[in-house]
């Protein structure tokens, strides 16, 4: 009698069930592996990069660090240029839409600007060149000719508009649409009982939002730039068609020489690289891998810690 | 505020500092119609060639953030007008996100038309067109068939993974599943690009190997991330009695799971692959890299390189030919035809959203 209750009852296993089950293990293991795979089969391919010879280096540069170095500055300047562009205005479209649209209105408005994020990349590059250039020219040369004292919009300017700051513009509205989702949710989990507390108390909307909403979003709004940033880092079509690149380290923001970015450098050459160039050009990608990799990891390190704390729920 | 009691001491106290009703309105159009006047004058006068649509609305705007700040100083305080300031900027941030937008789907439509209504244009491919005519038809087969098999092979991961992460997975491989899927959705496509090349050339020692296959893997490191995060969305929103109801008939797991949650949650994974599929086939980098660039048709998913739509908007515009015009024009047409299946598939995705999705009882 005592062995029969300790005997606990089990469902029978069936074999439908084991099947299902390892399947959709398989497939989430799979995805892990995937990105083990990018990792390894990048690396494996730029080693040849790092001991090439001298002579496979175009232009003055010698080895690989004093070729990717230009790249890397030209990305990391791009990127920061247009984050600063775009975290305001998306700071500020995703408060129009939680705090300030009227309700019913609201998510239709949402849409409209996900409908941005839907855009091929390609097809900003060629509005970038055909429409955005030319109209911001103009602005360009008296920008010059008032504050070229300051270094950064020191002539001689560009005559087709096509800069480093242009390619900015393009970046920052490529990425408004993820930074202003990601606000958008943050903010919308701002708890009920704060903001009606600061309104009880005679704050007008904007300073109910200044010190309920915000405060509480800060993390988000951190997190959200950083994806933005991830995203500005590895555009490659928009920056391979609007900028007019060159191979140095240029600060200037209005001129003609402007440093290239990593992935632009690879599709502008890649269809005609060959031999070690391949591998040079792998290895550049290895680089900006790592980089977003590290950006994106940190990002969505954050917003999880938010999560089990922001009391939303 | 006790100057303007002060000045009208019959005026009710709960309407005393404050701006009438609808006065912003007004003053916004006050700011255009002057800003508007100031550019007319400019217009009229001959220095500037054109009236100028964007300054004035762009110098009207700037004047009402001014003129509604200092009015409702002057009559409501500072408090007010801070936050009356501050309105007028966020709504002045949204409607700047919509400019990009109207503007980049006006000029795509207005540049591309031309060439996207002559008559080869989705009969032909580019073999042997030099200047002006051919199609895209070789451009348009190859992006189906690269982003088809791109969808074959994401669709059953990525919906196995989230039934996993959903329905089986707890603790520590599940959690660290949800973190890569996350990081890996911020992957810039153009390594995804690199991937796929890195792996054929080892795979068949061809380091100058170009096919269309190679575009499909790249894309699908681009598309599972986006097909499991919205899954598994879907699938948390099935209700738990659900289950419960088919386990205390007896019914398996495997067979609940493909019976009774499945179908619950079926239109908004529709929506979610089909929002992936216009996530992807718009990608320029990755298939310029590994799937190449050609002129004329190719079917072989497996051989030769295939020209997909993104790639010939972008090889018209870098490679044009001696009469440019007509590769701009086709590059615009080629974005056009870009722009209306990425919108249809969006529109779709939404309407099959709004159509199947449950209705919650209110």
């Amino acid at each position: 009698m005592t062995t029969a209750a300790a005997t606990t009852i089990k469902a029978r296993q069936r074999p439908g069930d084991r099947i299902f089950s390892s399947a959709t293990l398989i497939a989430g293991s799979l995805i892990l592996a995937v990105l083990a795979a990018v990792a390894i089969f990048l690396l494996v391919e730029s080693l040849p990069a790092f001991v090439a010879d001298p002579a496979e280096f175009s232009g003055d540069t010698t080895n690989f660090w004093s070729y990717v170095g230009p790249l890397v500055f030209g990305t990391i300047y791009s990127a920061i240029l247009s984050l600063i562009m775009a975290v305001p205005v998306a700071i500020g479209i995703a408060l129009f839409i939680s705090h300030f649209a009227p309700r019913k209105l609201a998510q239709g408005l949402g849409y409209l600007v996900d409908l941005l994020a839907a855009v091929p990349s390609v097809v900003f590059g060629l509005w970038g060149i055909g429409v955005l250039a030319p109209l911001v020219q103009p602005f360009y040369a008296n920008l010059v000719d008032w504050f070229g004292w300051f270094t950064p919009f020191a002539g001689p300017v560009s005559g087709t508009g096509r800069t480093i700051f242009t390619v900015a513009i393009v970046l920052a509205v490529m990425i408004l649409p993820i930074i202003t989702a990601i606000c958008r949710e943050i903010f919308l989990q701002t708890p009920l009982l704060h903001e009606e507390a600061a309104l009880a108390l005679g704050a007008t909307r904007w300073e109910m939002i200044r010190m309920a909403v915000l405060p509480f979003g800060l993390p988000g709004i951190i997190s959200a730039s950083m994806l933005g940033l991830g995203r500005a880092l590895g555009e490659t079509m928009a920056v391979a068609m609007v900028l007019s690149p060159s191979r140095e380290v240029i600060f200037q923001l209005l001129t003609a020489q402007n440093s290239n970015t990593i992935a632009s450098n690879i599709a502008l050459n890649f269809p005609e690289a060959s031999g070690v160039g391949i591998n040079i050009l792998l290895a550049t990608g290895l680089m900006l891998f790592v980089v977003t990799l590290l950006v994106n990891m940190l990002a969505r390190a954050i917003i999880n810690s938010r999560k089990a704390f922001s009391g939303a729920n | 505020m006790t100057s303007v009691l002060d000045a009208a001491p019959l005026t009710n106290s709960l309407t005393a500092g404050k701006l009438p009703r609808r006065s912003s309105l007004w003053i916004l159009l006050a700011s255009w119609a002057v800003s508007a006047a100031v550019f007319a004058m400019l217009f009229l006068s001959g220095t500037v060639d054109g009236f100028n649509v964007v300054g004035t609305i762009v110098f009207g705007t700037v004047l009402y953030c001014f003129a509604i700040y200092v009015l409702s100083r002057l009559v409501e305080g500072s408090r007010k007008a801070k936050d009356r300031l501050m309105t007028a900027l966020v709504t002045a941030a949204f409607v700047i996100a919509l400019l990009p937008l109207v503007s980049i789907i006006y000029t795509t439509v207005v540049n591309g038309l031309p060439a996207f209504l002559t008559p080869t244009f989705f009969t032909s491919s580019q073999r042997n067109v030099v200047g002006a005519g051919g199609g895209v038809l070789h451009a348009v087969i190859g992006t189906l068939m690269v982003t088809g098999m791109a969808t074959l092979i994401s669709v059953p991961i990525g919906l196995l993974t989230s039934i996993y992460l959903v329905e089986y997975g707890r603790g520590r491989l599940a959690r660290a599943i949800t973190f890569f899927v996350d990081v890996m959705t911020g992957i810039p496509s153009i390594v995804a690009g690199l991937f796929a090349f890195a792996l054929f050339a080892l795979l068949f020692d061809d380091p100058g190997i170009r096919f269309g296959f190679g575009g499909s893997i790249a894309l699908s490191v681009l598309m599972i991330p986006v097909v499991v995060r919205s899954s598994e969305e879907m699938l948390k929103l099935v209700p738990n009695e659900l289950r419960e109801a088919a386990f205390a008939l007896g019914v398996p797991k495997w067979l609940t799971i493909l019976k009774v949650v499945l179908p619950t949650s079926i239109a908004g994974i529709v929506t979610g692959v089909m929002l992936s599929i216009a996530r992807v086939i718009g990608e320029t980098a990755p298939l310029l890299i590994i799937a190449g660039f050609t002129s004329s048709m190719n079917y072989d998913l497996f051989g030769e390189r295939m020209m997909t739509l993104p790639v010939f908007v972008y090889t018209q515009y870098a490679n044009q030919g001696a009469d440019s015009q007509a590769y701009i024009d086709r590059a615009w047409a080629g974005a056009l035809t870009l722009i209306v299946i990425v919108m249809v598939l969006n529109g779709l995705a939404r309407l099959i959203a709004h159509w199947f999705s449950p209705k919650l009882g209110r």
